[in-house]
């Protein structure tokens, strides 16, 4: 296998974008990332799309894409996962590029979930959950993980205001983001006395419905030095794994089997331990993941993440700073996109570019990106060469 | 909701129909072909038991269309007697009253409706024990 590095990265301001089409989304993301990275022209790319069918009516993406881009017959294909359709892409452009197939691979993630309305897009989310035996019964996205938050409040005794910590600091995070959908900030009381969804969570233990794109440019490490625009980071580790996608038939419902397979193969392949990370992404799409996935990857001890988040342990300059780029929470959550945001977040960081947010010296960075309730999930490691 | 999608399931919606691993137990609900604990292929028909206790439940503010007439309602995940976990709706129950570890019980009712000429869809709830 060899060495891959990422280039080049692109991204647009995420929100509710009525007057653009998901092809104009994608496609300024992606001209952004190409001439980030300084490339004239890309080998394959691969798309992250959780469900362009339900939400605008367009399968075959991948090909309408790569037209689009003005990058004709290139090998272009969508991959799915849920929401982590785009952390599955960047791990499909990174085996590309690892095994020799191609060079300059560009992987990119879009979802355009506005224009359906709020019904359609509950029930194109929903279909990330077991249609027959979940939804059938009247659940949705934040009513599975109100079920995961009430089971963590009983067996640990986490609280309500320490749920709505996560989502103050990733706002607080997110308000240095001029990418953010929603760059506000907020507070304990301010989440806690939104309107209730599925309790125990409210509105603003939920993430947003936002149309948005993101790309970066992959080539193999021994051809950085032809692309000089920037400090090139490496990818270090990659970790994908699976779980059933129905909540009720796992065996721990406060826990996520998945992301700790696939963080603990992405720390294998990487050679490091947690205490060499320097700042990680996590799938925050609720509160309650945040805490569930810290302690899933191993940063906390079970039931010990969220009076961290209280104490300020993940905020930037805490232990270890989570969501600097305001997270899903924040910034926004265009479900195929979300993964390569947290990649573009990540990079951005190591190459020392992300501004007033700006983890001081970050050298090693993880991403973790997750699908429906926990059902699949990608775990990457970047390292600035 | 396509008929033959709804008709498929009725075994399961209507009677808990389910199926029991021969080599390690695992009850497949719906039926399985492969166990996902021990790989084996071999099973042996069971009805699922219709008590159990409830483990974990919400209450849906902001419902999907099909359930706005229910809306606020609950929904949790039961562990049932034979160890089976499913998920359905908790009915009969004030809602502020609703307890896990509270004991629950099968019945059958409906659903959803499909629209106003849709087909209206049954299935199992869980009704309080008392
Ligand atoms: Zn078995």
């Amino acid at each position: 296998m060899r060495d891959v590095a990422v280039i080049g990265i692109g991204m647009n301001k995420w929100g509710e974008l009525w007057d653009k089409s998901l092809r104009d989304i994608f496609t300024e993301a992606a001209l952004k990332a190409i001439d980030d990275g300084g490339v004239d022209h890309i080998d394959s790319m691969y798309i992250g799309n959780m469900s362009s069918g339900l939400f605008v009516g367009q399968e075959h993406l991948a090909s309408l894409l790569s037209d689009y881009l003005g990058q004709g017959p290139i090998p272009a294909t969508r991959i799915e996962s849920a929401c982590c359709s785009g952390g599955a892409a960047f791990r499909s452009a990174f085996i590309d590029v690892a095994s020799g197939m191609n060079d300059i691979v560009l992987a990119g993630g879009v979802e355009k979930m506005n224009d359906i309305g709020g019904d359609g897009a509950t029930f194109a989310l929903a279909t990330a959950a077991d249609q027959e035996y979940e939804v059938y019964h009247g659940v949705t996205f934040p009513g599975l993980y109100a079920m995961m938050a009430r089971a963590h409040m009983e067996r640990y005794g986490t609280t309500r205001k320490q749920l709505a910590e996560v989502a103050v600091k990733n706002h607080e995070n997110g308000s240095k983001n001029p990418l953010a959908q929603f760059p506000f900030k907020t507070t304990v009381e301010g989440v806690i006395n939104s309107p209730m969804v599925a309790d125990p969570l409210t509105l603003m233990d939920c993430s947003p419905i936002t149309d948005g794109a993101a790309a970066v440019i992959l080539c193999p490490a021994d051809m950085v030095k032809d692309y000089k625009n920037h400090p090139a980071v490496k990818i270090i580790g990659s970790g994908h794994a699976t779980d059933t996608i129905a909540l009720s038939t796992r065996d721990d419902l406060t826990y996520l089997k998945a992301t700790e397979i696939a963080g603990q193969k992405a720390l294998k392949m990487a050679g490091k331990r947690l205490s060499d990370i320097d700042l990680c992404e996590v799938h925050d799409c609720f509160t309650i993941a945040e805490i569930i996935v810290l302690e899933s990857l191993g940063f906390f001890e079970r039931g010990k993440a969220a009076a961290a988040t209280e104490a300020g342990e993940t905020r930037i300059g805490g232990k270890i700073p989570i969501n600097t780029s305001g997270g899903l929470k924040s910034k926004g959550h265009p479900v195929g996109a979300t993964g390569i945001a947290q990649i573009y977040e990540i990079v951005n960081q190591l190459r020392g570019g992300a501004g007033e947010r700006q983890v001081k010296g970050a050298k090693v960075g993880m991403a973790q990106n997750m699908g429906g309730s926990g059902g699949s999930t990608l775990v990457h490691i970047l390292e600035v060469m | 909701m396509f008929p033959a999608r709804y008709w498929r399931e009725i075994p399961q919606r209507y009677r808990l129909e389910a199926n029991k691993c021969k080599k390690c137990g695992y009850i497949g609900f719906p039926p399985r072909l492969v166990c996902p604990k021990c790989g084996g292929r071999e099973f042996e028909p069971i009805k699922l038991k219709s008590e159990g206790k409830l483990l974990t439940y919400t209450i849906i503010r902001v419902p999907p269309s099909g359930f706005k007439d229910q809306t606020p309602y609950a929904i949790g995940i039961v562990e049932l007697d034979d160890g089976a976990k499913i998920m359905a709706q908790l009915v009969d129950v004030n809602l502020e009253d609703i307890k896990t570890g509270d004991k629950y019980h099968i019945e059958f009712r409906k659903v959803q409706s499909d629209g106003h000429s849709g087909i209206l869809a049954y299935g199992y709830k869980f009704v309080p024990v008392r």
